[in-house]
Protein backbone atom coordinates (compact mmCIF):
# COMPACT_ATOMS: atom_id res chain seq x y z
CA UNK A 1 0.00 0.00 0.00
CA UNK A 2 2.74 2.39 1.01
CA UNK A 3 4.72 1.53 -2.07
CA UNK A 4 1.73 2.12 -4.30
CA UNK A 5 1.16 5.51 -2.73
CA UNK A 6 4.77 6.47 -3.24
CA UNK A 7 4.57 5.37 -6.85
CA UNK A 8 1.40 7.34 -7.39
CA UNK A 9 3.06 10.42 -5.91
CA UNK A 10 6.07 9.93 -8.16
CA UNK A 11 3.85 9.68 -11.20
CA UNK A 12 1.91 12.78 -10.18
CA UNK A 13 5.22 14.51 -9.63
CA UNK A 14 6.44 13.64 -13.09
CA UNK A 15 3.21 14.77 -14.72
CA UNK A 16 3.10 18.10 -12.88
CA UNK A 17 6.86 18.37 -13.28
CA UNK A 18 6.56 18.01 -17.03
CA UNK A 19 4.17 20.95 -17.01
CA UNK A 20 6.59 22.96 -14.89
CA UNK A 21 9.24 21.99 -17.40
CA UNK A 22 7.16 23.31 -20.27
CA UNK A 23 6.49 26.63 -18.53
CA UNK A 24 10.15 26.85 -17.51
CA UNK A 25 11.16 26.28 -21.14
CA UNK A 26 9.00 29.15 -22.31
CA UNK A 27 10.47 31.33 -19.56
CA UNK A 28 14.02 30.42 -20.59
CA UNK A 29 13.15 31.04 -24.23
CA UNK A 30 12.36 34.70 -23.50
CA UNK A 31 15.35 35.07 -21.23
CA UNK A 32 17.75 33.55 -23.73
CA UNK A 33 16.53 35.47 -26.74
CA UNK A 34 15.94 38.88 -25.20
CA UNK A 35 17.55 38.81 -21.72
CA UNK A 36 14.24 39.68 -20.10
CA UNK A 37 13.32 38.00 -16.81
CA UNK A 38 9.60 37.58 -17.31
CA UNK A 39 7.74 37.79 -14.03
CA UNK A 40 4.43 37.62 -15.92
CA UNK A 41 4.99 34.05 -17.16
CA UNK A 42 2.33 32.68 -14.80
CA UNK A 43 -0.17 35.20 -16.13
CA UNK A 44 0.40 33.82 -19.64
CA UNK A 45 -1.06 30.53 -18.36
CA UNK A 46 -3.89 32.40 -16.75
CA UNK A 47 -4.82 34.45 -19.82
CA UNK A 48 -4.59 31.42 -22.09
CA UNK A 49 -6.74 29.26 -19.82
CA UNK A 50 -9.40 31.96 -19.36
CA UNK A 51 -9.60 32.70 -23.09
CA UNK A 52 -10.01 29.01 -23.87
CA UNK A 53 -12.59 28.60 -21.08
CA UNK A 54 -14.51 31.60 -22.42
CA UNK A 55 -14.54 30.24 -25.97
CA UNK A 56 -15.73 26.82 -24.80
CA UNK A 57 -18.46 27.99 -22.44
CA UNK A 58 -19.73 31.30 -23.85
CA UNK A 59 -19.28 30.45 -27.53
CA UNK A 60 -19.85 26.72 -27.16
CA UNK A 61 -17.00 25.95 -29.52
CA UNK A 62 -15.84 22.33 -29.70
CA UNK A 63 -12.65 21.79 -27.73
CA UNK A 64 -10.23 21.56 -30.65
CA UNK A 65 -11.60 24.74 -32.26
CA UNK A 66 -11.51 26.71 -29.02
CA UNK A 67 -8.00 25.44 -28.35
CA UNK A 68 -6.71 26.49 -31.78
CA UNK A 69 -8.32 29.94 -31.54
CA UNK A 70 -6.71 30.32 -28.11
CA UNK A 71 -3.30 29.51 -29.56
CA UNK A 72 -3.80 32.04 -32.37
CA UNK A 73 -4.88 34.64 -29.84
CA UNK A 74 -1.84 33.96 -27.65
CA UNK A 75 0.49 34.36 -30.63
CA UNK A 76 -0.86 37.87 -31.18
CA UNK A 77 -0.86 38.50 -27.43
CA UNK A 78 2.84 37.67 -27.16
CA UNK A 79 3.81 39.75 -30.17
CA UNK A 80 1.78 42.79 -29.09
CA UNK A 81 3.16 42.60 -25.55
CA UNK A 82 6.69 42.53 -26.85
CA UNK A 83 6.21 45.31 -29.39
CA UNK A 84 4.18 47.66 -27.20
CA UNK A 85 5.68 47.12 -23.76
CA UNK A 86 9.10 45.53 -24.03
CA UNK A 87 10.51 46.96 -27.26
CA UNK A 88 10.65 50.55 -25.99
CA UNK A 89 12.58 49.22 -22.98
CA UNK A 90 15.44 47.75 -25.03
CA UNK A 91 18.66 49.20 -23.72
CA UNK A 92 17.08 50.31 -20.42
CA UNK A 93 18.44 49.03 -17.08
CA UNK A 94 17.53 45.44 -16.16
CA UNK A 95 15.61 46.63 -13.12
CA UNK A 96 13.24 48.74 -15.26
CA UNK A 97 12.48 45.77 -17.46
CA UNK A 98 11.84 43.57 -14.42
CA UNK A 99 9.51 46.18 -12.96
CA UNK A 100 7.65 46.30 -16.27
CA UNK A 101 7.10 42.53 -16.32
CA UNK A 102 6.01 42.53 -12.66
CA UNK A 103 3.58 45.28 -13.58
CA UNK A 104 2.29 43.23 -16.50
CA UNK A 105 1.76 40.28 -14.18
CA UNK A 106 -0.27 42.33 -11.70
CA UNK A 107 -2.23 43.98 -14.50
CA UNK A 108 -3.32 40.73 -16.14
CA UNK A 109 -3.99 39.08 -12.79
CA UNK A 110 -6.40 41.90 -11.93
CA UNK A 111 -7.86 42.13 -15.43
CA UNK A 112 -8.76 38.43 -15.42
CA UNK A 113 -10.39 38.73 -11.97
CA UNK A 114 -12.33 41.75 -13.16
CA UNK A 115 -13.63 40.01 -16.27
CA UNK A 116 -14.13 36.46 -15.04
CA UNK A 117 -14.55 36.84 -11.28
CA UNK A 118 -12.49 35.51 -8.41
CA UNK A 119 -13.88 31.98 -8.15
CA UNK A 120 -12.50 28.91 -9.86
CA UNK A 121 -14.64 27.80 -12.76
CA UNK A 122 -14.58 24.24 -14.07
CA UNK A 123 -13.75 23.50 -17.67
CA UNK A 124 -16.53 21.82 -19.62
CA UNK A 125 -15.70 18.10 -19.66
CA UNK A 126 -13.49 17.34 -22.63
CA UNK A 127 -13.12 13.60 -22.26
CA UNK A 128 -15.80 10.99 -21.84
CA UNK A 129 -13.78 9.09 -19.26
CA UNK A 130 -12.68 11.15 -16.32
CA UNK A 131 -10.00 8.72 -15.21
CA UNK A 132 -8.13 5.86 -16.77
CA UNK A 133 -6.10 3.16 -15.17
CA UNK A 134 -2.44 2.88 -16.10
CA UNK A 135 -0.45 -0.02 -14.67
CA UNK A 136 -2.99 -0.32 -11.89
CA UNK A 137 -2.81 3.37 -11.02
CA UNK A 138 -5.67 5.82 -11.33
CA UNK A 139 -4.69 8.73 -13.57
CA UNK A 140 -6.88 11.57 -14.74
CA UNK A 141 -7.27 11.54 -18.51
CA UNK A 142 -6.39 15.23 -18.69
CA UNK A 143 -3.16 14.54 -16.83
CA UNK A 144 -2.26 11.83 -19.27
CA UNK A 145 -3.02 14.20 -22.11
CA UNK A 146 -0.96 16.92 -20.47
CA UNK A 147 1.99 14.56 -20.19
CA UNK A 148 1.64 13.74 -23.87
CA UNK A 149 1.39 17.42 -24.81
CA UNK A 150 4.36 18.32 -22.62
CA UNK A 151 6.53 15.68 -24.23
CA UNK A 152 5.39 16.78 -27.69
CA UNK A 153 6.25 20.42 -26.93
CA UNK A 154 9.66 19.42 -25.62
CA UNK A 155 10.38 17.37 -28.72
CA UNK A 156 9.13 20.29 -30.81
CA UNK A 157 11.52 22.68 -29.08
CA UNK A 158 14.39 20.27 -29.63
CA UNK A 159 13.64 20.07 -33.34
CA UNK A 160 13.06 23.81 -33.65
CA UNK A 161 16.39 24.85 -32.17
CA UNK A 162 18.42 22.24 -33.97
CA UNK A 163 16.97 22.17 -37.45
CA UNK A 164 14.74 25.13 -38.30
CA UNK A 165 16.27 28.33 -39.63
CA UNK A 166 14.33 30.49 -37.18
CA UNK A 167 15.48 28.31 -34.28
CA UNK A 168 19.09 28.74 -35.38
CA UNK A 169 18.47 32.48 -35.73
CA UNK A 170 17.21 32.59 -32.14
CA UNK A 171 20.28 30.79 -30.87
CA UNK A 172 22.50 33.16 -32.83
CA UNK A 173 20.66 36.15 -31.38
CA UNK A 174 21.08 34.73 -27.89
CA UNK A 175 24.79 34.28 -28.57
CA UNK A 176 25.52 37.75 -29.96
CA UNK A 177 23.01 40.23 -31.34
CA UNK A 178 25.50 42.02 -33.56
CA UNK A 179 26.60 38.76 -35.14
CA UNK A 180 22.95 37.85 -35.71
CA UNK A 181 22.35 41.13 -37.50
CA UNK A 182 25.42 40.67 -39.64
CA UNK A 183 23.89 37.38 -40.82
CA UNK A 184 20.70 39.06 -42.00
CA UNK A 185 18.62 38.25 -38.92
CA UNK A 186 16.21 40.91 -37.72
CA UNK A 187 16.73 40.99 -33.96
CA UNK A 188 13.45 42.79 -33.12
CA UNK A 189 11.59 40.10 -35.07
CA UNK A 190 13.40 37.36 -33.14
CA UNK A 191 12.38 39.04 -29.87
CA UNK A 192 8.75 39.21 -30.95
CA UNK A 193 8.85 35.58 -32.09
CA UNK A 194 10.29 34.40 -28.79
CA UNK A 195 7.49 36.15 -26.88
CA UNK A 196 4.85 34.70 -29.19
CA UNK A 197 6.15 31.14 -28.82
CA UNK A 198 6.52 31.56 -25.09
CA UNK A 199 2.95 32.84 -24.72
CA UNK A 200 1.53 30.01 -26.84
CA UNK A 201 3.41 27.28 -25.00
CA UNK A 202 2.45 28.70 -21.62
CA UNK A 203 -1.19 28.87 -22.69
CA UNK A 204 -1.11 25.18 -23.60
CA UNK A 205 0.11 24.44 -20.09
CA UNK A 206 -2.55 26.78 -18.67
CA UNK A 207 -5.35 25.02 -20.53
CA UNK A 208 -4.22 21.57 -19.42
CA UNK A 209 -3.98 22.60 -15.78
CA UNK A 210 -7.35 24.35 -16.11
CA UNK A 211 -8.94 21.16 -17.41
CA UNK A 212 -7.89 19.34 -14.25
CA UNK A 213 -8.25 21.94 -11.50
CA UNK A 214 -10.60 24.48 -13.03
CA UNK A 215 -9.55 27.96 -14.06
CA UNK A 216 -8.70 30.50 -11.38
CA UNK A 217 -5.97 32.95 -10.56
CA UNK A 218 -4.22 30.12 -8.71
CA UNK A 219 -2.87 29.19 -12.16
CA UNK A 220 -0.34 31.98 -12.02
CA UNK A 221 1.43 30.14 -9.20
CA UNK A 222 3.12 28.25 -12.02
CA UNK A 223 4.90 31.49 -12.88
CA UNK A 224 6.50 31.43 -9.42
CA UNK A 225 7.23 27.70 -9.42
CA UNK A 226 9.19 28.29 -12.60
CA UNK A 227 11.96 30.00 -10.65
CA UNK A 228 13.20 26.98 -8.69
CA UNK A 229 12.98 24.98 -11.92
CA UNK A 230 15.01 27.35 -14.07
CA UNK A 231 17.53 28.20 -11.37
CA UNK A 232 18.04 24.49 -10.82
CA UNK A 233 18.59 23.88 -14.52
CA UNK A 234 20.47 27.09 -15.26
CA UNK A 235 18.78 30.25 -16.40
CA UNK A 236 19.77 29.90 -20.04
CA UNK A 237 19.45 26.19 -20.72
CA UNK A 238 16.32 24.79 -22.34
CA UNK A 239 17.24 21.22 -21.43
CA UNK A 240 18.03 22.37 -17.90
CA UNK A 241 14.58 23.95 -17.66
CA UNK A 242 12.90 20.65 -18.55
CA UNK A 243 14.93 18.67 -16.04
CA UNK A 244 14.53 21.38 -13.42
CA UNK A 245 10.76 21.26 -13.89
CA UNK A 246 10.67 17.48 -13.52
CA UNK A 247 12.85 17.59 -10.42
CA UNK A 248 10.70 20.28 -8.81
CA UNK A 249 7.52 18.34 -9.59
CA UNK A 250 8.83 15.15 -8.02
CA UNK A 251 10.39 17.02 -5.12
CA UNK A 252 7.07 18.65 -4.25
CA UNK A 253 5.24 15.38 -4.10
CA UNK A 254 7.96 13.59 -2.17
CA UNK A 255 8.17 16.48 0.28
CA UNK A 256 4.44 16.23 0.83
CA UNK A 257 4.77 12.49 1.44
CA UNK A 258 7.60 12.90 3.92
CA UNK A 259 5.74 15.70 5.62
CA UNK A 260 2.49 13.73 5.87
CA UNK A 261 4.24 10.62 7.19
CA UNK A 262 6.68 11.99 9.72
CA UNK A 263 7.12 15.73 9.99
CA UNK A 264 3.60 17.12 10.07
CA UNK A 265 4.82 20.67 9.47
CA UNK A 266 2.18 21.21 6.84
CA UNK A 267 2.45 22.90 3.48
CA UNK A 268 5.79 21.34 2.54
CA UNK A 269 4.30 20.87 -0.91
CA UNK A 270 4.46 24.61 -1.49
CA UNK A 271 7.72 25.36 0.22
CA UNK A 272 10.09 22.50 -0.57
CA UNK A 273 11.06 23.72 -4.07
CA UNK A 274 12.18 27.03 -2.63
CA UNK A 275 14.36 25.37 -0.01
CA UNK A 276 15.91 23.51 -2.91
CA UNK A 277 16.31 26.82 -4.76
CA UNK A 278 18.25 28.35 -1.86
CA UNK A 279 20.50 25.32 -1.57
CA UNK A 280 21.25 25.32 -5.29
CA UNK A 281 22.09 29.00 -5.34
CA UNK A 282 24.60 28.37 -2.57
CA UNK A 283 26.25 25.39 -4.23
CA UNK A 284 25.90 25.91 -8.00
CA UNK A 285 24.97 29.52 -8.71
CA UNK A 286 24.80 28.93 -12.47
CA UNK A 287 22.55 25.91 -12.10
CA UNK A 288 23.20 22.42 -13.35
CA UNK A 289 23.34 23.38 -17.03
CA UNK A 290 24.08 27.11 -17.03
CA UNK A 291 26.28 28.52 -19.78
CA UNK A 292 29.94 27.81 -19.65
CA UNK A 293 31.51 30.22 -22.09
CA UNK A 294 33.92 28.75 -24.57
CA UNK A 295 37.08 30.83 -24.54
CA UNK A 296 40.13 30.31 -26.66
CA UNK A 297 43.22 31.61 -24.98
CA UNK B 1 47.49 61.79 -54.01
CA UNK B 2 48.02 59.61 -57.05
CA UNK B 3 45.83 60.51 -59.92
CA UNK B 4 43.58 57.70 -61.09
CA UNK B 5 43.93 59.04 -64.62
CA UNK B 6 47.48 57.71 -64.60
CA UNK B 7 46.06 54.21 -64.54
CA UNK B 8 44.07 53.85 -67.72
CA UNK B 9 42.82 50.36 -66.90
CA UNK B 10 40.84 51.38 -63.84
CA UNK B 11 39.78 54.67 -65.35
CA UNK B 12 38.37 52.87 -68.36
CA UNK B 13 36.57 50.36 -66.16
CA UNK B 14 34.93 53.04 -64.05
CA UNK B 15 33.87 54.94 -67.12
CA UNK B 16 32.26 51.89 -68.72
CA UNK B 17 30.02 50.82 -65.83
CA UNK B 18 29.14 52.42 -62.51
CA UNK B 19 30.92 50.69 -59.62
CA UNK B 20 29.05 48.02 -57.64
CA UNK B 21 29.67 49.93 -54.46
CA UNK B 22 30.13 53.64 -54.25
CA UNK B 23 30.82 55.52 -51.04
CA UNK B 24 30.57 59.24 -51.60
CA UNK B 25 31.94 61.72 -49.13
CA UNK B 26 30.47 60.12 -46.00
CA UNK B 27 30.75 61.43 -42.50
CA UNK B 28 30.20 59.04 -39.58
CA UNK B 29 29.44 60.08 -36.04
CA UNK B 30 29.32 57.81 -32.99
CA UNK B 31 27.05 58.66 -30.05
CA UNK B 32 26.14 61.96 -31.73
CA UNK B 33 29.49 63.49 -30.84
CA UNK B 34 32.49 61.47 -31.98
CA UNK B 35 33.37 62.23 -35.57
CA UNK B 36 35.14 59.19 -37.03
CA UNK B 37 34.88 59.42 -40.81
CA UNK B 38 35.36 62.85 -42.30
CA UNK B 39 34.31 62.86 -45.91
CA UNK B 40 35.43 59.43 -47.04
CA UNK B 41 34.93 58.31 -50.63
CA UNK B 42 35.74 55.06 -52.34
CA UNK B 43 34.47 52.84 -55.11
CA UNK B 44 34.53 49.08 -55.59
CA UNK B 45 34.06 47.85 -59.17
CA UNK B 46 31.98 44.77 -59.94
CA UNK B 47 34.10 41.63 -59.66
CA UNK B 48 37.13 43.37 -58.18
CA UNK B 49 39.16 43.07 -55.00
CA UNK B 50 39.82 46.42 -53.36
CA UNK B 51 42.08 46.83 -50.34
CA UNK B 52 41.55 49.41 -47.63
CA UNK B 53 44.73 50.08 -45.69
CA UNK B 54 45.61 52.31 -42.80
CA UNK B 55 46.93 52.49 -39.26
CA UNK B 56 44.98 51.53 -36.16
CA UNK B 57 42.11 53.90 -35.52
CA UNK B 58 42.10 55.31 -39.05
CA UNK B 59 38.46 54.29 -39.46
CA UNK B 60 38.76 51.21 -41.66
CA UNK B 61 36.36 49.02 -39.65
CA UNK B 62 33.98 51.95 -39.28
CA UNK B 63 33.94 52.32 -43.06
CA UNK B 64 32.93 48.67 -43.46
CA UNK B 65 30.24 49.01 -40.79
CA UNK B 66 28.91 52.13 -42.46
CA UNK B 67 28.47 50.07 -45.62
CA UNK B 68 26.97 46.97 -43.95
CA UNK B 69 24.75 49.05 -41.66
CA UNK B 70 26.21 47.45 -38.52
CA UNK B 71 27.09 50.96 -37.41
CA UNK B 72 23.54 51.12 -36.13
CA UNK B 73 24.29 48.44 -33.55
CA UNK B 74 27.07 50.60 -32.12
CA UNK B 75 25.27 53.93 -31.83
CA UNK B 76 26.94 55.16 -35.01
CA UNK B 77 25.32 57.02 -37.86
CA UNK B 78 26.15 58.20 -41.37
CA UNK B 79 25.42 61.91 -41.03
CA UNK B 80 26.49 63.11 -44.46
CA UNK B 81 27.20 61.73 -47.89
CA UNK B 82 25.78 58.55 -49.33
CA UNK B 83 26.48 54.87 -49.84
CA UNK B 84 25.23 53.35 -53.09
CA UNK B 85 25.11 49.65 -53.86
CA UNK B 86 24.13 48.54 -57.37
CA UNK B 87 22.83 52.04 -57.95
CA UNK B 88 20.59 52.19 -54.87
CA UNK B 89 21.17 54.18 -51.72
CA UNK B 90 21.73 51.91 -48.74
CA UNK B 91 22.89 54.23 -45.97
CA UNK B 92 20.43 54.30 -43.09
CA UNK B 93 18.95 50.89 -43.95
CA UNK B 94 18.82 48.17 -41.29
CA UNK B 95 21.73 45.72 -41.43
CA UNK B 96 19.54 42.64 -41.94
CA UNK B 97 18.05 44.31 -45.00
CA UNK B 98 21.47 45.08 -46.41
CA UNK B 99 22.43 41.40 -46.13
CA UNK B 100 19.38 40.56 -48.23
CA UNK B 101 20.56 43.02 -50.88
CA UNK B 102 23.81 41.10 -51.21
CA UNK B 103 26.40 42.68 -48.92
CA UNK B 104 27.89 40.44 -46.24
CA UNK B 105 30.42 41.57 -43.68
CA UNK B 106 32.89 39.10 -42.22
CA UNK B 107 33.58 40.91 -38.99
CA UNK B 108 36.93 41.35 -37.32
CA UNK B 109 37.76 38.48 -34.99
CA UNK B 110 35.68 35.92 -36.98
CA UNK B 111 32.69 36.15 -34.64
CA UNK B 112 31.44 32.66 -35.34
CA UNK B 113 28.73 31.31 -33.05
CA UNK B 114 30.89 29.38 -30.59
CA UNK B 115 28.16 27.18 -29.12
CA UNK B 116 27.00 25.84 -32.46
CA UNK B 117 28.60 23.23 -34.67
CA UNK B 118 30.38 24.05 -37.91
CA UNK B 119 27.43 22.86 -39.94
CA UNK B 120 24.96 24.92 -37.91
CA UNK B 121 27.11 28.01 -38.45
CA UNK B 122 27.07 27.39 -42.17
CA UNK B 123 23.30 26.90 -42.23
CA UNK B 124 22.97 30.10 -40.26
CA UNK B 125 24.84 31.90 -43.02
CA UNK B 126 22.01 30.91 -45.37
CA UNK B 127 19.39 32.45 -43.07
CA UNK B 128 18.23 34.94 -45.70
CA UNK B 129 17.71 32.21 -48.31
CA UNK B 130 14.70 29.99 -48.82
CA UNK B 131 15.77 28.06 -51.92
CA UNK B 132 16.60 24.38 -51.93
CA UNK B 133 20.21 24.69 -53.00
CA UNK B 134 21.50 25.27 -49.49
CA UNK B 135 22.68 21.68 -49.15
CA UNK B 136 24.60 21.99 -52.41
CA UNK B 137 26.23 25.21 -51.26
CA UNK B 138 27.36 23.57 -48.03
CA UNK B 139 29.21 21.02 -50.16
CA UNK B 140 30.62 23.91 -52.20
CA UNK B 141 31.96 25.55 -49.02
CA UNK B 142 33.46 22.20 -47.96
CA UNK B 143 35.22 22.02 -51.32
CA UNK B 144 36.89 25.35 -50.51
CA UNK B 145 37.65 24.31 -46.93
CA UNK B 146 37.92 20.51 -46.82
CA UNK B 147 39.05 20.48 -43.22
CA UNK B 148 35.79 22.02 -42.00
CA UNK B 149 33.96 18.90 -43.08
CA UNK B 150 35.88 16.81 -40.58
CA UNK B 151 35.03 19.10 -37.67
CA UNK B 152 31.85 17.91 -36.00
CA UNK B 153 32.29 19.49 -32.57
CA UNK B 154 31.40 22.99 -31.41
CA UNK B 155 32.82 25.79 -33.53
CA UNK B 156 34.22 27.48 -30.41
CA UNK B 157 36.84 24.74 -30.14
CA UNK B 158 38.18 25.23 -33.68
CA UNK B 159 41.63 26.71 -34.20
CA UNK B 160 41.89 30.37 -35.18
CA UNK B 161 42.54 29.52 -38.82
CA UNK B 162 39.61 27.14 -38.98
CA UNK B 163 37.37 29.75 -37.39
CA UNK B 164 38.42 32.26 -40.05
CA UNK B 165 37.64 29.70 -42.74
CA UNK B 166 34.28 29.02 -41.14
CA UNK B 167 33.55 32.76 -41.03
CA UNK B 168 34.33 33.06 -44.75
CA UNK B 169 32.36 29.91 -45.53
CA UNK B 170 29.40 31.23 -43.57
CA UNK B 171 29.54 34.42 -45.64
CA UNK B 172 29.52 32.40 -48.88
CA UNK B 173 26.37 30.60 -47.72
CA UNK B 174 24.46 33.87 -48.07
CA UNK B 175 25.48 34.04 -51.77
CA UNK B 176 26.54 37.66 -51.44
CA UNK B 177 27.51 39.92 -54.33
CA UNK B 178 29.96 41.80 -52.14
CA UNK B 179 31.91 40.57 -49.12
CA UNK B 180 33.38 43.11 -46.72
CA UNK B 181 36.30 41.41 -45.04
CA UNK B 182 37.73 42.87 -41.87
CA UNK B 183 41.24 41.71 -40.96
CA UNK B 184 41.07 38.10 -42.15
CA UNK B 185 44.74 37.60 -41.25
CA UNK B 186 44.36 38.67 -37.62
CA UNK B 187 46.07 36.27 -35.25
CA UNK B 188 46.96 33.71 -37.92
CA UNK B 189 50.34 32.13 -38.60
CA UNK B 190 52.08 33.27 -41.82
CA UNK B 191 51.29 29.94 -43.46
CA UNK B 192 47.59 30.23 -42.66
CA UNK B 193 47.56 33.85 -43.83
CA UNK B 194 48.81 32.62 -47.19
CA UNK B 195 46.16 29.93 -47.32
CA UNK B 196 43.34 32.32 -46.40
CA UNK B 197 44.43 34.85 -49.00
CA UNK B 198 44.66 32.14 -51.61
CA UNK B 199 41.05 31.30 -50.83
CA UNK B 200 40.01 34.95 -50.99
CA UNK B 201 41.48 35.10 -54.48
CA UNK B 202 39.65 31.90 -55.49
CA UNK B 203 36.33 33.15 -54.13
CA UNK B 204 36.76 36.24 -56.26
CA UNK B 205 37.80 34.47 -59.45
CA UNK B 206 35.71 31.29 -59.25
CA UNK B 207 32.51 32.62 -57.68
CA UNK B 208 32.73 36.16 -59.01
CA UNK B 209 32.22 37.69 -55.56
CA UNK B 210 33.42 41.27 -55.26
CA UNK B 211 35.57 41.89 -52.18
CA UNK B 212 36.42 44.94 -50.12
CA UNK B 213 39.31 43.99 -47.90
CA UNK B 214 40.46 45.76 -44.75
CA UNK B 215 43.86 44.53 -43.72
CA UNK B 216 46.85 45.32 -41.53
CA UNK B 217 48.99 43.01 -43.58
CA UNK B 218 49.38 45.48 -46.45
CA UNK B 219 51.77 43.34 -48.43
CA UNK B 220 49.30 40.45 -48.56
CA UNK B 221 46.36 42.73 -49.25
CA UNK B 222 48.08 44.46 -52.16
CA UNK B 223 49.11 41.10 -53.60
CA UNK B 224 45.48 40.02 -54.09
CA UNK B 225 43.83 43.41 -54.71
CA UNK B 226 43.67 45.29 -57.98
CA UNK B 227 43.13 48.64 -56.34
CA UNK B 228 43.80 50.11 -52.92
CA UNK B 229 42.98 53.02 -50.67
CA UNK B 230 45.06 54.28 -47.76
CA UNK B 231 43.17 55.88 -44.89
CA UNK B 232 44.27 58.18 -42.16
CA UNK B 233 42.15 59.91 -39.55
CA UNK B 234 38.86 59.15 -41.24
CA UNK B 235 39.84 60.12 -44.76
CA UNK B 236 41.36 58.56 -47.84
CA UNK B 237 44.78 60.08 -48.22
CA UNK B 238 46.11 57.99 -51.06
CA UNK B 239 44.69 55.65 -53.64
CA UNK B 240 45.82 53.86 -56.75
CA UNK B 241 46.26 50.47 -58.35
CA UNK B 242 47.80 47.83 -56.15
CA UNK B 243 51.07 47.95 -58.13
CA UNK B 244 51.28 51.72 -57.87
CA UNK B 245 50.66 51.62 -54.12
CA UNK B 246 53.16 48.84 -53.59
CA UNK B 247 55.74 50.95 -55.42
CA UNK B 248 54.89 54.15 -53.55
CA UNK B 249 57.73 55.24 -51.26
CA UNK B 250 55.48 56.31 -48.38
CA UNK B 251 53.42 53.14 -48.49
CA UNK B 252 56.62 51.14 -48.56
CA UNK B 253 57.97 52.90 -45.54
CA UNK B 254 54.87 52.89 -43.37
CA UNK B 255 52.88 49.82 -44.37
CA UNK B 256 55.21 47.42 -46.10
CA UNK B 257 58.13 47.95 -43.76
CA UNK B 258 60.57 48.37 -46.65
CA UNK B 259 63.71 50.03 -45.33
CA UNK B 260 65.80 52.46 -47.21
CA UNK B 261 69.57 52.27 -47.18
CA UNK B 262 69.74 54.61 -44.20
CA UNK B 263 68.22 52.05 -41.83
CA UNK B 264 70.55 49.13 -41.62
CA UNK B 265 70.34 48.90 -37.86
CA UNK B 266 67.81 49.62 -35.18
CA UNK B 267 70.14 52.11 -33.56
CA UNK B 268 68.49 54.73 -35.64
CA UNK B 269 65.24 54.45 -33.72
CA UNK B 270 64.25 58.07 -34.04
CA UNK B 271 63.77 57.87 -37.74
CA UNK B 272 61.90 54.62 -37.34
CA UNK B 273 59.40 56.36 -35.14
CA UNK B 274 59.00 59.27 -37.50
CA UNK B 275 55.44 59.46 -38.69
CA UNK B 276 54.26 60.60 -42.00
CA UNK B 277 51.16 62.74 -42.04
CA UNK B 278 49.35 63.52 -45.22
CA UNK B 279 46.93 65.77 -43.44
Amino acid sequence: MEGALLFQLLLNGLIVGALYGVVAMSFVLIYKASQVVNFAQGEFLLVGAWVCWWLLTEWQLPFWAGFLVTLAFMTLFGIILQVVVLRPLIGEPVISVIMATIGLGIFFQALMKWIFGVFAKPFPPVFSAERVSVLGLEVQTAYLLSLGISLAIMAGFGWFFRYSRHGLAMRATAFDQQVAQSLGISVPRVFAMSWAISAVVSAVAGVTVGMVNGVSSALSVYGIKVFPAVILGGLDSILGAVLGGLIVGVLENLAQYVDGQWLNWGNMYQVAPFYALLLILMVKPYGLFGTKNIERI
Amino acid sequence: MLDTAQHPASAAASAAAPPLLEVANIEVVYNDVILVLRGLSLAVPQGGIVALLGANGAGKSTTLKAISGLLKTEEGEVTRGEVRFAGERIDGIDPHDIVRRGIFQVMEGRRIVADMTCLENLRLGAFTRRDNEIRRDIEMVYSFFPRLKERTGLAGYLSGGEQQMLAIGRALMARPKLILMDEPSMGLSPLLVKEVFGIIRRINSELGVTILLVEQNARMALSVAQYGYVMEQGKVVLDGTAEALAANEDVKEFYLGGHGAERKSFRNLKSYKRRKRWL
